[in-house]
């Protein structure tokens, strides 16, 4: 559903990706794991356009990614994002923020968007927080109105980056709860995480990514058991163990 | 003293003449400059290179003039070129041309101040570059640009007293119409000064007022 073919992208003289190809498959949970500074983001940057590429392709559903072609913007409703800091809008209440891109990019009708963005609020636990303003809201609320807001556009796979990073220890919980009833859903996602239990537990497959390219990929057990690379197994380690 | 509230009472009347257009010329001067900083603004954001450096020179080029100097060749240079302005048109024109490049300054401070993020989710939703500013960055832009929208809104009302140089009878050439036919300097332009301040003090107000809102956000 979503194939990476040699993507290269730099930023000035600084070369993230060298060449990166992959595939994610309808359904599917992938998980990007790496040190900081690899180039995980900037790959799902790419993917939906937030970022351009400079070599290689990147196609959704045959659609080539072409952040300056009018087929952007139906790429982007077909693959959402959650970010690490949220992003939502300040100026909306929850319930706005959900509706906001199915009212206006997709018009569709008042009265059948607020009920479904009910209905994703409820999903997502916060039913009795639709009137709420972003800044009232807890950062493991606000995260999962974020993923209510990518739902709302009736996606066909979503993209998480860092989704649990910029959240309090006793919140992360709350919002990789949601991310694995999305999963247990059939969802295809792909999710740059550091939370290794996630991406064992829910993810089909785990790319381990270093110095802009994949080093190793696998089963997301089998990868994360049994790491076969040494970088890997060093990456790994100083994650699950940094003391 | 006595002196001062007898003349008050005989030249007020006519004194409120200059103020109506006054208010006609900063109402008039303050929405054309605010629409034309507006246009500035988004050209300098586009991300359009020719659009962007075109905005920027123009915001220069109305800085680098003289609001007056801008209202003489309006009213004055304008009928060789065959267009004729009415003393008024040519007021509001040119208060509101020589204003849009602040207020464009202003208002793009405003719009770069959005976090980047925020642009970022409204296009992972598939907004495009209109209706992510539409719905997304200028509500947010209002906020922060208001307090020195009212500052431009006191500055205008106290310039429109410019508009007298190219005979706009408002209040400043009302009083010193007055003022060069019956001697009565101190007593005309008090007034005048007091008149002035009395309008200013309601925008003054509103400024508080948007700089309070603002600071609890």
């Amino acid at each position: 559903m979503i194939e990476l073919n040699d993507v290269h992208k730099s930023f000035g003289k600084v070369e993230v990706l060298k060449g990166i190809s992959a595939t994610v498959e309808k359904g599917e949970v992938v998980c990007i794991v790496g040190p900081s500074g690899s180039g995980k983001s900037t790959i799902l940057r790419c993917i939906n356009g937030l970022e351009s590429y400079d070599r290689g392709e990147i196609s959704v559903e045959g659609l080539k990614v072409d952040r300056d072609a009018p087929s952007i913007v139906n790429i982007r409703t077909q693959v959402s994002m959650v970010f690490q800091r949220f992003n939502l809008f300040p100026h909306r209440t929850a319930l706005e923020n959900v509706i906001e891109g199915p009212l206006y990019v997709k018009t569709e009708p008042r009265a059948q968007a607020f009920e479904r963005g009910r209905a994703l609020l409820a999903q997502v636990g916060l039913a009795e927080k639709a009137d709420a303003h972003p800044p009232q809201l807890s950062g493991g609320q606000q995260q999962r109105v974020a993923i209510a807001r990518a739902l709302a556009m009736q996606p066909k796979a979503i993209l998480f980056d860092e989704p649990t990073s910029a959240l309090d220890p006793e919140l992360v919980g709350d919002v990789l709860g949601v991310m694995r009833k999305l999963a247990d859903d059939g969802m295809t996602m792909v999710v740059v995480t550091h939370e290794m239990g996630f991406a064992r537990d829910v993810a089909d497959r785990v790319l381990f990514i270093d110095g802009g390219v994949i080093v190793e990929q696998g089963p997301a057990k089998a990868l994360l058991n049994q790491p076969q690379h040494p970088r890997t197994q060093d990456f790994l380690r100083r994650v699950l163990h940094p003391l | 003293m006595k002196g001062f509230w007898h003349d008050a009472a005989e030249f007020f009347p006519i004194l409120m003449n200059g103020v109506a257009l006054t208010i006609v010329v900063t109402i008039g001067s303050l929405l054309l400059s605010t629409v034309l900083g507006l246009v500035w603004a988004m050209m300098r954001v586009s991300g359009i290179k020719a659009l962007s450096m075109l905005s920027a020179s123009l915001i220069n080029v109305i800085r680098g003039i003289p609001i007056i100097v801008l209202l003489f060749y309006l009213y004055f240079v304008m009928p060789d070129l065959g267009v004729t302005l009415s003393a008024l048109q040519a007021a509001i024109l040119g208060l509101g041309i020589a204003y849009s490049a602040y207020q464009a300054e202003n208002f793009r401070a405003g719009i770069e101040a959005i976090d980047k993020g925020q642009v970022e989710a409204a296009q992972s939703i598939g907004m495009g570059w209109w209706l992510t500013m539409r719905r997304v960055v200028l509500p947010q832009a209002v906020r922060i640009v208001l307090p020195p929208y009212g500052n431009v809104m006191i500055m205008m009302l106290k310039d429109s007293s410019q508009a007298s140089t190219i005979t706009v009878a408002e209040l400043a050439l009302q009083g010193k119409l007055i003022a060069s036919s019956t001697f009565k300097n101190s007593s005309v332009f008090t007034l005048v000064a007091l008149m002035y301040l009395t309008m200013s003090i309601p925008l003054i107000l509103l400024v508080r007022h948007f700089e309070k809102r603002a600071g609890k956000r």
